[in-house]
């Protein structure tokens, strides 16, 4: 017999003042963390701790944010304040230890900020008044950086399951589709579809046998934020997930993740596993007549298995290329059964919309733009990383202010939004909000939440190479427009950076670009020209001096290009 | 049959019988084996054609498909350097130019001794710490051409390396 909620919750409170009545050392070991050097933070950390003899629990924790600051110490100890070490090496981490937890004295000088004071601390800044956390709305990154991923009892204790175990025992699933409806949330893997209305979609189809899927195939470079939430807080999406299911009738949901992640994939099916021993998935679940399977399935490196009818076609294991539609996904989706297929980031929205009403999430954003953007900061910025603002807010806002502007000092002359088919926009246009309509109206799309910035030094021409050669690389191949177009695209990009253009090229890429919209099955051929015609539309002057003066205002094309050579997939 | 292709086959059944989800396809299959061996060999196309009672066409069909897929055995070492937006802004072409240097190899591959495969990687994920190179699957931000080729230096001398901040 599995517990009830209430002894779930009481387990999860006291597991938390355990947690607190010793040193405790959470280290962020996301995707930004390995690749700062976290691993070897921890083993200096955990010899440290040896040495001395000291008991404390380190626990790797996912991205709490400021990417750039990374390998991030957080230490707490009964009596001392709770305090974010940034950029921290194996030396600094044994001085760490020495001073906040032998002598109870934070080192102030290698302090990102204090998390919670408990009272005054002078010389040490609050890290809610970071440039990068000030202005921050955290609602699907809410415990990101602060629980341990592969400990259900700490999501619990912080309101975990508490939205599942609400839907379970005094709402229908109408009553549930019907909070979603109401908070106007809008799927956030880019096109940005109202998740109440696909909902009933599913909902209405009285087959017994329906699927709901989850997007974090997350090929779009330039975004982690998918990633990132798994590896962060992957109960926030199970618990999702499974309100999905309850809301539309599914009996079971897949996690599509890309091979190769371990942190996210090893997370999330840890957090299934935790899950079925807890009874909150499986038959019967917390005690109610709802039953629910979830497990992960991966694919191989395609970026097109992003795309929803692809993505069926590789978790039926098959070469993932786009599907004809209709019949549509939830009339004829997954092994032929009816079904959904959301982002991460949508789902892990679900859990307070039902907690707190979708009235509450609806008075955040603005228009028809509710809720939070999730971003991705990358690029020559001062501060980059994962961040939650309120939609509404100016994109001048997130990089001058919250991102610090760039690291060199230079003026921002371009930034790159919604992954590498949602084309460019110029420094100079940075007063847009982010709004799904405004950006699609300025040319571009807030899409999966990818925020590339680059500065002066960047020569746009060749950055186009860079994304048009992405695009020509991960073509499925399926239809033609895209996968011959795209080679032509890049044919001519790279022509143009060798000096070699001639005064046909541009109009022959917008005819090719015309072809690829108008003959494509999927979003890959159809907005495939985006990169191109962005930038011609705003750096169109950076093409004429390559093609008519054979110079590159910049330099970067005068240096090598190597870009990877496929000819397989097709 | 020698018992290097009965080892092969052996491992290659271990792998495919060994997943832990329920929906066992032939792309989780052979997802599975490029986890054991690191590449697909054609013993390998037979099995999980033979375990998914698909024929050996549609496996090939998905080998080829997804990039990730490699016939040829690898090096000992795998380096793989990102050369997506971010990365390739932020200097990426230069890092990819001296790991070749330093490797000896004129473009994507495995250096003559069999030792160290190198891969471009469209996105590693670590963006906000680029450029990116990945070293036995150990991330590594932050990346200089300088870091790079002391990276694969050590990669040659056969030391082993952590993920991290090359320093």
């Amino acid at each position: 017999m599995p517990p009830n909620f209430a002894e779930l919750k009481s387990a999860a409170q006291q597991r938390q003042q355990e947690l607190s009545s010793k040193p405790w050392i959470r280290v962020g070991t996301a995707l930004c963390g390995k690749a700062a050097g976290a691993d070897a933070v921890i083993a200096a950390l955990k010899s440290e701790l040896q040495k001395r003899h000291m008991q404390a629990t380190i626990s790797e924790v996912g991205c709490l944010g400021p990417c750039f600051a990374e390998p991030l110490v957080d230490v707490s100890a009964p009596n001392t304040p709770r305090v974010v070490y940034h950029n921290v090496t194996p030396e600094m981490a044994c001085h760490i230890v020495q001073s906040h937890l032998v002598h109870h004295k934070p080192a102030a000088d290698l302090a990102l900020g204090v998390v919670d004071a408990g009272g005054v601390m002078p010389g040490l800044a609050k890290l809610a008044d970071h440039p990068m956390m000030k202005g921050q709305v955290r609602i699907a990154l809410r415990n990101a950086g602060h629980v341990d991923p592969m400990d259900i009892y700490q999501y619990i204790a912080n309101d975990g399951y508490a939205a599942l175990h609400k839907a379970l025992t005094s709402m229908t699933a109408e009553q549930v589709r019907e909070q979603v409806t109401k908070s106007g949330l809008r799927g956030r893997g880019g096109a940005a579809f109202p998740t109440g209305t696909k909902w009933n979609f599913l909902a209405v189809s009285k087959q017994p046998v329906k699927y709901v899927l989850v997007n974090c195939e997350e090929g779009d470079p330039g975004a982690f934020n998918d990633k990132g939430i798994l590896e962060s807080d992957p109960h926030s999406l199970l618990e999702g997930l499974i309100l999905s299911g309850y809301a539309t009738g599914a009996i079971k949901g897949y996690v599509f993740i890309r091979h190769g992640h371990e942190g996210p994939i090893d997370r999330t099916w840890k957090a299934i596993d935790q899950a079925y021993e807890l009874g909150l998935l499986g038959k019967n679940i917390l005690g109610s007549n709802f039953g629910f399977d979830a497990e992960v399935a991966l694919t191989g490196d395609s970026y097109v298995a992003g795309e929803e009818t692809a993505l069926m076609e590789a978790i039926e294991g098959k070469r993932s290329m786009p599907r004809y539609r209709p019949p549509f996904p939830a009339q004829v989706g997954l092994f032929g059964k009816p079904s959904n297929i959301n982002n991460v980031k949508t789902l892990s929205y679900v859990p307070q919309i039902i907690l707190k009403g979708g009235d509450w999430f609806a008075s955040i954003g603005q228009d028809k733009s509710k809720g939070t953007a999730i971003l991705c900061l990358s690029g020559d910025l001062k501060y980059t990383g994962l961040m939650e603002v309120p939609l509404g807010v100016t994109m001048r806002h997130v990089i001058e202010n919250m991102a610090g502007g760039s690291r060199s000092g230079k003026r921002i002359k371009v930034l790159q939004t919604g992954g590498p088919l949602g084309g460019v926009l110029s420094g100079d246009g940075m007063d847009i909000a982010l709004d799904f309509e405004v950006m699609a109206k300025a040319g571009a799309i807030l899409g999966s939440g990818g925020i590339i910035a680059a500065d002066e030094s960047t020569c746009v021409v060749d950055l186009t190479r860079n994304l048009v050669a992405f695009c020509q690389y991960e073509s499925c191949g399926k239809c033609f427009p895209c996968r011959t177009g795209m080679s032509h695209l890049l044919e001519v990009l790279e022509r143009i950076c060798r000096f070699e253009g001639t005064a046909q090229d541009l109009e022959l890429m917008r005819s090719v670009g015309q072809s690829m919209q108008a003959g494509s099955l999927c979003g890959h051929g159809q907005l495939g020209f985006n990169p191109v015609s962005s930038a011609l539309k705003f750096f169109g002057s950076e093409f004429d001096q390559h093609l008519r003066d054979k110079v590159c205002p910049t330099g970067r094309c005068n240096e090598p290009w190597n870009p990877p050579v496929k000819t397989r997939r097709y | 049959m020698t018992s290097t292709a009965q080892s092969i086959r052996d491992r290659v059944r271990k792998a495919i019988k060994g997943q832990k989800q329920k929906t066992v396809t032939v792309l989780s299959c052979l997802l599975a084996v490029e986890d054991e061996l690191g590449w697909i060999p054609a013993e390998a196309v037979e099995e999980v054609a033979e375990f998914t009672e698909a024929t050996i066409n549609d496996v090939w069909g998905v080998v080829s498909f997804y990039t990730n897929f490699q016939t040829q055995p690898l090096g000992k070492h795998r380096m793989e350097v990102c050369w997506g937006p971010t990365c390739h802004l932020v200097g990426a072409q230069k890092v990819a130019d001296q790991v070749l240097k330093s490797l000896g190899l004129p473009s994507e591959g495995t250096t003559a001794d069999g030792a160290i495969t190198l891969r471009y990687n469209t996105c590693l994920g670590a963006c906000s710490n680029a450029p990116v190179v990945s070293v036995d699957h150990h991330l590594m931000g932050r990346m200089t051409p300088s870091h790079a080729a002391d990276a694969a230096e050590r990669l040659k001398r056969g030391e082993s390396i952590g993920g991290g901040h090359a320093s």
